[in-house]
C-alpha cells in the first residue's frame, strides 16, 4: 500500500484552507476589479472622451519637435518678414533671409518642400500644390477671387474677405491685410545660436574651424568665448536662466535633505528608548516628528511661502521642515536597533556618553543613515521640482509658466528633458555612492 | 624528527604594524576631517547663496513664520462652530483625493509587477530584454508627476484623470524597482519545479514566485499608497481636484475665509495621520506574520 493514510480531520483542515484560498484568489481580483469600476464612474470616464482635445494634443507633440516660420507679407505696403514663431526676437534680417525664400521687389518664391511653392504676387499669391493643381488668389474690388481645381477640398477654406489653406508641408492664409505661410520645419529652432549671433549663420564645420583658427568675429574676445556668450544669452532659449533655475532646484534639494540629517541627528538620539533615559522628552519628541510629517510637505511649504517669499531658500527650508520628520522618525528607529555589544564595550573602557555614541554607536549606523539619506537626496531632486512649483523658484517654476503660456511647447519639452537627465544624473550619483558605503569604502 | 626541521616562524615587527596602524589612522582622520569641512562649506555657501536669490531674507522672515498660522488659528478658533459644517462640505474632495491615491497605486502596482517581472534577472521572460525595461521604469521614476499632470490637463481638460496617469506612471517606476529587488531573492526552486511539469510562463510567475514575495510587496505597495496621497493632495493644489484645489481656492480668497483654510487642513491631517498608522499596523502585521 502506497497511500498515505490521512487522519479524517487532517484531511477536513487542508480541504478547507484551500477552498480559502480559492476564494481568497478569486476574491481579490474581484474585489480590486469593483474598486476600479467604482472609480472609473466616480471619476467620469464616459465624460472624457467628450472633454479630451485631441487637436491640443497633436498641437503639442508637433511643437515638441517642430518649430514653424512664418513668412508675412503686409499686403499694403508690400513689406515682407520672416519671423520664427512669429516672435520678434526670431525675426531675419532682411538681408538674411533663409534660403528656401526667394525674394525680389515684386514676387516672393516660398518653397514648402516636396513640391509645393508659394508665390506671393502684387495683388494676389497662387500656392502649387502638387498632384492637386495651382490655387490663384487675385484682390479684386469686390473681394477675393480664387481659382482652383472644383471642387474644391475640405483643407481649402474660401470666402470673399479670406482664403486658407491647410497641407501637409504647411499653412497658408491669404486676406486683403495680409498675405501669411507657415512652414514646419524638425528641431528646435535657434537652440544653439540666435539670430543676432553671427554663428547662426555657419554650418558645424565651419563653426568647429571659426573657434580653432578664424578671425575674430568679435575683436573683443578669442571666437569660443564669444560662442559661449552667445549661446549663454541666447534671448530664445535663455539658456543662462535655464541652466541657473536647475541649479536652484538640485540646491533646494541639496540644502534641504542634508540640512534635515544634520537637524535629525541629535533629535533622532534623543527619541531612541535606548540612548534617552528620560521617558517624557522622547514621546514629546515622537509626536513632533509625527505632527511634521502628518501636516505634509504642501503646508509646510505654503506657511513658509508666507513668511520667506518666494525662491530657492524657501523651497529648501521647506524640504528641510518635511525632512526632519521623515529622517527623525527612521535615524530613532536605527538607533534602537543597534548592536548593544559594542557601545558595552567601549563603555567598559570608561568613555562618557558622547564618546559612547560617537565610537560605539556613529560607526554602526553611519551607512544606514547615509543611504537613507541619499536616496532622501534623490527623490528630493524630484520633488524640488513640483515645490518650485508652487514657491516660484527653480525650474519648477519656469516649466508651469511655459505650460499655462499653452504654446511654447518646445521650451517644455527643453525642461522635461532636462529634469529627467538630472533626476537620473542624480540617481546614478547616489546610488554609486550608496553602494560604496554598504560595502565598504 | 629533530626539532629544527620546523622553520622558526618570524616574530611580526609590533612596532612597524603599529606605526602603520597610526599612520592609516591619522591619514583617513584628515580625510574625513577634510571631507567635513568642505561639506559645512558648500552647505553655508549654497544656503547663502538660496538667501540671496529669494524674495525675503531669512532673518526677516523668521518673525513672520509665526504670524500667518496665528492669523489663520485666530480666525478659525473665533468661527470654530462652523467647522463640522465644513468637514462634511470638503468630504467628497477629499474621497476624491483617496480615490486618486488608491485607483493610482493599484494600476501603478499592477504596471509594477509586471515590469519588475519582466526585469529581474533569471525570471524575465525574455532575458536579452531586462535592461530595456529597467530604463523604461527609471525613465517613469525621473519624469516628474507634476510635468505629466499639467500636459495631460491641456489635452484632457481638469478632473481626476491627469494625476491618477501621472501618480500611476511615477509609482509604476518606483514601485517596479523595489519589486524587482524582492523577487530577485526569491527562491528559484518552485518555479524549477513548475516549469518542470509544462507550466506557462506566467503560470510560472503567479504561482511560483507571487506566492513568495506577496507580503513584500504588499508591503511596498502600502507605503507607497502612503506617499501617492501626498502627491494627490500637491497635485490638486497645482492642478485641479480633490482636496488641494479646494485647499488652494480657500487661500485665495484669504482673509475671511481662513476657517475654510483651517478646516481643509485638519481634514487632510486627520487622514492622512489615520492612513499613516494603519499602514504602519497592516504593515508590521505583513512583515513579521
Amino acid at each position: 500500500m502506497s497511500a498515505v493514510d490521512l487522519s479524517p480531520t487532517l484531511s477536513h483542515a487542508v480541504a478547507t484552507r484551500f477552498a480559502r484560498r480559492r476564494l481568497l484568489s478569486l476574491g481579490i481580483p474581484a474585489l480590486v476589479l469593483a474598486y476600479l469600476v467604482y472609480a472609473a464612474i466616480s471619476f467620469d470616464l464616459a465624460g472624457l472622451a467628450g472633454r479630451a482635445r485631441m487637436d491640443n494634443a497633436s498641437v503639442l507633440l508637433s511643437d515638441f519637435w517642430l518649430h514653424k516660420t512664418h513668412v508675412t507679407r503686409q499686403n499694403r505696403t508690400g513689406a515682407l518678414s520672416v519671423a520664427i514663431d512669429g516672435e520678434a526676437k526670431g525675426t531675419y534680417p532682411a538681408d538674411r533671409l533663409p534660403d528656401w525664400i526667394a525674394h525680389d521687389d515684386q514676387v516672393t518664391t516660398i518653397d514648402l518642400g516636396d513640391g509645393h511653392q508659394v508665390t506671393y504676387l502684387p495683388g494676389g499669391a497662387r500656392y502649387d500644390v502638387p498632384g492637386y493643381g495651382v490655387i490663384d488668389i487675385r484682390e479684386s474690388a469686390d473681394g477675393l477671387q480664387l481659382t482652383a481645381p472644383q471642387p474644391l477640398p475640405d483643407w481649402i477654406n474660401a470666402s470673399d474677405t479670406r482664403v486658407s489653406v491647410t497641407t501637409d508641408a504647411g499653412r497658408f492664409a491669404y486676406t486683403r491685410a495680409k498675405a501669411e505661410t507657415f512652414k514646419y520645419q524638425p528641431g528646435w529652432a535657434m537652440f544653439f545660436f540666435a539670430l543676432d549671433s553671427p554663428f547662426h549663420y555657419m554650418s558645424w564645420p565651419q563653426i568647429a574651424a571659426s573657434a580653432l583658427w578664424g578671425d575674430r568675429v568679435d575683436p573683443s574676445m578669442p571666437n569660443i568665448a564669444a560662442m559661449a556668450r552667445d549661446f549663454w544669452n541666447n534671448p530664445m532659449w535663455r539658456h543662462g536662466d535655464v541652466i541657473w533655475a536647475m541649479f536652484e532646484t538640485v540646491l533646494m534639494a541639496f540644502l534641504g535633505t542634508f540640512g534635515a540629517a544634520l537637524i535629525a541627528l541629535p533629535l533622532g538620539f534623543m527619541a531612541a528608548r535606548n540612548m534617552m533615559p528620560f521617558g517624557p522628552l522622547r514621546f514629546a519628541l515622537r509626536r513632533v516628528f509625527d505632527f511634521i510629517r502628518g501636516v505634509d510637505g504642501l503646508i509646510w511649504t505654503i506657511v513658509l511661502a508666507r513668511a520667506f517669499g518666494p525662491g530657492p531658500m524657501t523651497g529648501s527650508l521647506a524640504i528641510m521642515l518635511t525632512d526632519t520628520g521623515s529622517f527623525g522618525k527612521m535615524f530613532s528607529e536605527a538607533f534602537e536597533n543597534i548592536d548593544e555589544k559594542q557601545v558595552e564595550g567601549i563603555r567598559s573602557t570608561g568613555a562618557n556618553g558622547l564618546q559612547r555614541a560617537r565610537f560605539g554607536v556613529l560607526p554602526q549606523v553611519m551607512p544606514v543613515l547615509l543611504s537613507q539619506v541619499l536616496y532622501f537626496l534623490e527623490s528630493n531632486t524630484r520633488g524640488a521640482t513640483v515645490i518650485g512649483a508652487i514657491v516660484g523658484g527653480g525650474i519648477g517654476l519656469l516649466l508651469t509658466q511655459a505650460i499655462q503660456t499653452q504654446k511654447d511647447w518646445e521650451d517644455v519639452a527643453y525642461y522635461m528633458v532636462l529634469i529627467v537627465l538630472t533626476v537620473m544624473a542624480m540617481d546614478s550619483l547616489s546610488g554609486w555612492l550608496r553602494s560604496k558605503l554598504i560595502r565598504g569604502e | 624528527m629533530p626539532d629544527s626541521a620546523i622553520p622558526a616562524t618570524p616574530r611580526p615587527d609590533m612596532a612597524a604594524t603599529s606605526h602603520a596602524y597610526f599612520e592609516l589612522l591619522r591619514r583617513r582622520r584628515l580625510y574625513g576631517g577634510i571631507l567635513l569641512i568642505l561639506f559645512v562649506a558648500l552647505m553655508v555657501s549654497g544656503f547663502r547663496l538660496a538667501e540671496s536669490r529669494n524674495a525675503g531674507g531669512f532673518i526677516d522672515g523668521l518673525p513672520m513664520l509665526l504670524a500667518f498660522p496665528a492669523e489663520v488659528v485666530a480666525e478659525a478658533w473665533e468661527k470654530r462652530a462652523a467647522l463640522p459644517g465644513i468637514f462634511i462640505e470638503h468630504f467628497p474632495s477629499l474621497i476624491e483625493t483617496l480615490n486618486i491615491a488608491a485607483v493610482s497605486t493599484l494600476l501603478g502596482g499592477i504596471a509594477a509587477m509586471i515590469l519588475a517581472l519582466l526585469s529581474t534577472r533569471g525570471l524575465a521572460r525574455w532575458p536579452r530584454l531586462t535592461g530595456l525595461f529597467r530604463r523604461l521604469m527609471d525613465m517613469f521614476r525621473a519624469i516628474p508627476e507634476i510635468v505629466i499632470a499639467l500636459l495631460l490637463i491641456y489635452i484632457l481638460g481638469g478632473g481626476p484623470v491627469p494625476a491618477v496617469i501621472a501618480i500611476s506612471l511615477h509609482t509604476a517606476g518606483a514601485l517596479g524597482k523595489l519589486f524587482s529587488e524582492a523577487a530577485e531573492n526569491a527562491d528559484r526552486k518552485p518555479v524549477e519545479g513548475l516549469s518542470s511539469v509544462g507550466a506557462t510562463w506566467s503560470q510560472q510567475m503567479w504561482l511560483g514566485v507571487i506566492p513568495q514575495v506577496a507580503p513584500n510587496w504588499l508591503s511596498y505597495a502600502l507605503l507607497r499608497f502612503e506617499i501617492n496621497v501626498r502627491a494627490s493632495a500637491i497635485l490638486g493644489f497645482v492642478g485641479e481636484g480633490g482636496i488641494g484645489y479646494d485647499l488652494k481656492i480657500a487661500m485665495q480668497w484669504g482673509m475671511g475665509r481662513y476657517d475654510q483654510v483651517v478646516g481643509i487642513f485638519l481634514l487632510l491631517f486627520m487622514a492622512i495621520v489615520l492612513i499613516d498608522r494603519l499602514s504602519d499596523h497592516l504593515r508590521n502585521r505583513l512583515v513579521k506574520g
